[in-house]
């Protein structure tokens, strides 16, 4: 069930909230999604990416709105708000202003299926992981388009190459997400939670899902353009990319959905490869579902926000690649890994019946799955 | 008029202006991109139609992949940008004269095939997994000869590219 | 169905309308002042020469049809991969059968990404090449 129908559900018997119609709950839970959890929590991410900056070159990075820093977006946000709207004249108007549209269209519709925990998803899509691969390819347009529109030499650059780098980085992207796919039979994203349990997590299945679940996670990492794979908005050469020109509100929503798409990375890792919602070898489906519901939103963030803490930590301490490193990393090393991936665990599937290694291992010790 | 039908002639719609703009604006960038409008109202007919995994392919493959190509090639033309594409009246003939002719023939399926319709009141069924049985039983080899025709379609863009 | 797909539609109408609506809100607190100066193309301080939309390398054109062919390869692979566990546990037999015809499917692309590969289609500098008579 998704989030709408759950809360009609709820408020089903009150006298006034009984009487509201679907769309309004859906209209209600979307704008809550994007206010009260897209917003914010890719503000806190940046705040969080200074202060590990800072921890990790040795700094104390933001210090002085709020106790710690922590207010530190809120003042960020409300500064790029004031910011003067800069079009050059020399670019093309109407490409300008639907670059950040199509980039915000692209980087938010992923959330309509990400499942936070049982019956909180906003739309229980039977394709959803298709769904998300095809709306976040929307971004590359985007990109495109904010760099040819800018008129400038660095823009134009940096939305090339992160058209080609996200382009070719999507198709080991695509083909793990499939291995994940064949391991579990479909996809429904809470469907493929399901299916796994506190016991056996898709990432264990088989070897080659362990290298998958990697595969996927350096893929992405290149397909939202963090470092080590940067290149489009490498600051020392192309000072800032395709957003050179965009300033104000407008370089808000580029830097918005790039946070934005970080989650979504970690949050389909989680759901695909880390056993989404199950804590390991705790079993709370006993739970009566007001208590586990907030249980089980509470495993998916600490999984989610542990993969984006890692991709932070990546983007301190490694170097920036080349473009042709980059290009060869995907081509040469990357794709072929993950159609190796791919029939691996399809012989594996083929030869044990479906059965995983721990579901084998349980088999083996007599216990029930 | 059911909702399916507003629907409908919404989605119909935004194919439709959309696929004008391209033909007839003079700014290829522009008229290229406006396909973009075209690519989601297909999807959205697809999905009233109830194949939810072909509207999804529509837009991965059309917006996701089409459309970078096609601005692509756009971008590394030269000194395209600004050129207007008003042709001379001679040069509409034949082309129109095409499209007519393609016309006619789609016409002409669309009156003569059997369509298989059958209307129900039911939320249409998962498809993808039919789709999936149906590709490895009965349409086995169409499904295999797709990864020789990609196979050829791969080789010759390699050679292609390489040629210049 | 249709209900999931109403609530992607109205997320895909609020998404559409929500940046002209945020530039909109921004717009009542911002300052506006332009110059001829200020709206000029930032190239660090350089006055900048001529347009940068320029013919550009022929490589980008190359990956993105490359991305396409694997595109569609890896969206016909979907639905088998969704039916493929219930092929593997249900159908006594039939496994290796089917997992062969999965990867003959694979199969036939991988030749091609091998021939590109072995001609070296995937460097991405092809200009330069090592000149061995100096």
């Amino acid at each position: 069930m998704s989030l709408p129908e759950f809360l009609k559900d709820l408020f089903e018997s009150w006298p006034l909230l009984g009487s509201i119609p679907l769309w309004l709950y859906s209209l209600a839970c979307i704008l809550g999604l994007l206010f009260l959890f897209l917003f914010p929590f890719a503000g806190i991410a940046v705040y969080l990416e200074r202060k590990i900056a800072g921890d990790i070159q040795a700094r104390i990075g933001p210090n002085v709105v709020g106790p710690y820093g922590i207010l530190q977006w809120i003042a960020d946000a409300l500064k790029l708000l004031l910011k003067e709207d800069i079009i050059p004249a020399a670019a093309d108007k109407k490409l300008f202003i639907l670059s950040p549209m199509l980039i915000f269209l692209g980087g938010a519709a992923a959330y309509a299926v990400i499942p936070f925990a049982e019956n909180v998803i906003l739309a229980n899509l039977n394709i959803g992981i298709f769904y998300l691969i095809a709306v976040t390819s929307m971004v590359a347009l985007g990109l495109i388009l904010g760099g040819w529109a800018s008129n400038n030499k660095w823009s134009l650059l940096g939305g090339m190459r992160a058209a080609a780098q996200i382009v070719s980085f999507e198709i080991p992207v695509a083909l793990c997400i499939l291995t994940a796919v064949l391991v579990t039979g479909t996809l429904d994203m809470t469907q493929i939670i399901k299916n796994q349990s506190p016991y056996s997590w898709n990432i264990f299945h088989n070897p080659f899902m362990f290298i998958a679940a990697c595969v996927y996670y350096i893929a992405a990492l290149a397909e939202a353009n963090r470092t080590p794979f940067d290149i489009p908005e490498a600051d020392s050469e192309l000072v800032s990319g395709y957003n050179t020109e965009y300033s104000g509100m407008r370089f808000a929503i580029f830097f918005l959905i790039e946070y934005a798409e970080c989650f979504v990375i970690c949050a389909v890792a989680t759901t695909l490869f880390l056993g989404g919602w199950y804590l390991p070898f705790i079993d709370i489906s006993g739970l009566a579902l007001g208590l586990r519901i907030p249980i089980e939103a509470m495993v998916f963030m600490t999984k989610a926000v542990c993969l984006l803490f890692v991709m932070m930590w990546i983007r301190w301490t490694l170097p920036r690649y080349r473009v042709d490193q980059l290009m060869k990393l995907c081509w040469e090393v990357l794709v072929p890994f993950s159609f190796a991936c791919l029939l691996g665990t399809a012989f594996w599937m083929a030869l044990f019946k479906g059965k995983g290694i721990p579901e084998l291992i349980y088999s083996l010790l007599g216990w029930g799955s | 008029m059911t909702a399916q039908d507003v629907f409908f002639y919404i989605f119909a719609l935004i194919t439709l202006v959309p696929a004008f703009v391209c033909v007839f604006h003079p700014n290829i960038l522009y008229a290229g991109l406006s396909l973009f409008g075209s690519f989601f109202g297909v999807a959205g007919i697809y999905v009233l139609l109830g194949a939810d995994f072909i509207a999804a392919t529509q837009v991965l493959i059309y917006v996701g992949g089409i459309l970078v190509l096609i601005l692509f090639a756009v971008m590394l033309s030269k000194n395209i940008y600004g050129a207007k594409f008003q042709d001379e009246k001679k040069k509409k003939i034949l082309p129109g004269l095409l499209g007519l002719i393609l016309l006619g023939f789609l016409v002409k399926f669309i009156l003569t095939t059997p369509w298989n319709m059958t209307l129900t009141d039911e939320a249409p069924l998962p498809t993808v997994s039919r789709l999936g049985d149906l590709l490895l039983t009965d349409y086995l080899l169409p499904f295999e000869l797709a990864s020789i025709l990609l196979l050829a379609a791969l080789i010759g863009a390699i050679i292609l590219a390489r040629s210049k | 169905m249709y209900t999931q797909f109403a609530t992607i539609l109205i997320f895909l109408i609020i998404g559409v309308c929500m940046v002209p609506l945020i530039l909109l809100v921004g717009k009542l607190l911002r300052p506006h002042n332009p110059d001829p100066k200020k709206l000029t193309t930032y190239e660090c301080g350089e006055e900048s020469v001529g347009s940068s939309w320029v013919q550009f390398n022929l490589r980008f054109y190359v990956i993105a049809i490359l991305f396409l062919i694997f595109d569609v390869e890896v969206i016909l692979m979907f639905p088998v991969g969704v039916t493929f566990r219930q092929w593997m546990t249900s159908q006594a037999g039939k496994g290796l059968l089917v997992f062969a015809e999965v990867a003959l499917f694979i199969g036939i692309l991988l030749i091609g990404f091998a021939y590109a590969w072995v001609k070296g289609d995937f460097e991405w500098i092809k200009t330069i090449r090592p000149q061995k008579k100096s």
